[in-house]
């Protein structure tokens, strides 16, 4: 069977779901695997979400927010940003590939950059295969 | 002395533990003398020569209290949870190792072939060029031996049976204890099953003895030995990593009154599912720098970001074992 991978995207809703929402409305083509989730802002993302949705079967884990200088509340873009580099160190610590967490900004008129990031990375998952995370966290003995 | 009053049945248990939880129950010292005086102990192994066979011949819910410290890491240690489990009217779960998978849960970075592979033919001062490995079956001419199976993944006291109450720590406050078994004793109302019980509900940070500031800004983390701690400004704000913000207050600040930062041994305060990822949150609340580079640079001082965040808890935590 061929596999299609389950992509969550967290979105700061000023920026990155409003580009994410041009893309649709501009009628651009990108792949139907994305899960969007709406957030006020990247500095809400907490790592915990991340973890939980690769344990409930997401293969890999978008995260866009505000381009640096533009958070909406000012700072909140960096704090994620520096969350999102620990949280990589960690999760490449538990065997999980980094390039299934990513991090990119996206802003409200990029809506063409936010259809080719979701296609170049619902290739890279594809290549990738099944994240073994669920699977893993299944089995106790 | 109320002659009437029957003894409590009291157990103590150490499945995959250091030994440590067990001395912890004797640091009650002098208080020891009040203990036997309200209990009879019925099974302690590292004190009383009782056999599990004697366990095994026990009522069901014969003892009213048990102790169970250590994690569970293989099939002997099962038995045994299971076993006290229907023997016992409280179970306790005693202990980091029992509560949140412990010391012995870091084994979960590695698999049961790495391990074994590890410890009985790769360590230097092992000889054994047959490379033999224990087995859980050995057929010699007088018969079967066995040997408890060992287990892939450590887990915790509650990952195997129903846990009626947990006591943290590593080991826990003997003081605590005594409050708790006071209060079982007393027959005083218990909270509902389930509970941590003898530790607090805030998380070390809210009431710590160190000083804080509102302006938490650091370009450089250290490991303890690395600075000169000035003995009374908050550890995080002096750039030493501190497990505090992600862990629960009832230790009475063993470390921090030692001059050493927590290492999160009483594991998560309530509402934390997660404590790592809690500490990633404070940490990177904390860094002063907002350059991708910077904060790369800054975070090479965090040296082993699962270890020192989950050094308790890995087995109890969202991704609880390294990925296989
Ligand atoms: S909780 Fe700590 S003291 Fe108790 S058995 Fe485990 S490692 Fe030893
Ligand atoms: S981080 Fe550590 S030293 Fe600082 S307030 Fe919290 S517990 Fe105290
Ligand atoms: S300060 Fe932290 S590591 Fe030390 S005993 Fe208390 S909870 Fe455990
Ligand atoms: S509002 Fe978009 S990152 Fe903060």
């Amino acid at each position: 069977m061929e596999f299609k991978p389950r992509i969550v995207a967290f979105l700061c809703n000023w920026c990155s779901y409003t580009g994410a929402d041009l893309a649709g409305t501009s009628r651009m083509e990108y792949k139907a695997n994305v899960r969007a989730i709406r957030v006020m802002c990247s500095g809400r993302i907490e790592p915990t979400f991340v973890l939980k949705a690769f344990i409930n079967g997401a293969d890999g884990v978008l995260v866009c927010g505000c381009h640096p200088g533009d958070c909406h509340y000012q700072e909140g873009n960096y704090r994620c940003l520096r969350r999102f580099l620990l949280l990589q160190k960690y999760t490449k610590q538990m065997g999980l590939e980094t390039e299934r967490l990513k991090l990119e900004w996206i802003s409200a008129s990029e809506g063409k950059q936010f259809a080719e990031l979701v296609n170049s990375f619902t290739e890279t998952i594809t290549e990738l295969g099944p994240c073994k995370i669920k699977e893993t966290m299944k089995v106790l003995m | 002395m109320e002659e009437s009053k029957p003894k409590l049945k009291l157990a103590i248990y150490w499945a995959s533990a250091c030994g440590g939880c067990c001395v912890s129950v004797l640091d009650v010292h002098e208080k020891l003398f009040d203990v036997i005086a309200a209990a009879d102990l019925v099974f302690w192994p590292i004190a009383l020569d009782i056999k599990y066979k004697d366990v095994e011949g026990m009522p069901d819910k014969h003892i009213d209290l048990t102790l169970f410290n250590g994690a569970v890491r293989n099939s002997e240690n099962e038995h045994m949870a299971k076993l006290l489990r229907a023997k016992s009217k409280i179970l306790v779960a005693y202990g980091s190792c029992s509560h949140l998978g412990g010391i012995p849960g870091l084994a979960n970075f590695s698999t049961k072939e790495e391990l074994l592979r590890r410890v009985f033919i790769e360590t230097e001062s092992v000889i054994n060029p047959d490379k033999v490995l224990p087995l859980p079956e050995y057929e010699v001419k007088e018969g079967i031996l066995n040997l408890p199976e060992f287990y892939n993944d450590v887990r915790s006291l509650s990952q195997v049976t129903e846990v009626d109450y947990f006591i943290p720590g590593c080991p826990p406050q003997t003081e605590r204890l005594l409050e708790v078994f006071t209060a079982i004793v007393t027959g005083a109302e218990l909270p509902p099953k389930g509970s941590v019980i003898g530790a607090d509900i805030k998380t070390q940070c809210d009431e710590c003895i160190r000083n804080k500031s509102e302006n938490k800004r650091i370009k450089k983390f250290y490991r303890p030995w690395e600075i000169e701690d000035d003995g009374v400004s908050c550890f995080m704000e002096q750039g030493v990593i501190c497990m505090g913000p992600a862990t629960r207050a009832g230790c009475g600040y063993r470390c921090i009154k030692g001059n050493a930062p927590c290492r999160g041994c009483y594991g998560p305060p309530p509402g934390v599912a997660d404590p790592g990822a809690k500490m990633m949150s404070a940490i990177a609340g904390i860094i002063d720098e907002k350059e991708p580079e910077e904060i790369r640079r800054v975070l090479e001082d965090v040296v082993d970001p699962a270890g020192s965040f989950y050094r308790f808890s890995l087995p109890v935590s969202l991704i609880r074992r390294k990925l296989v």
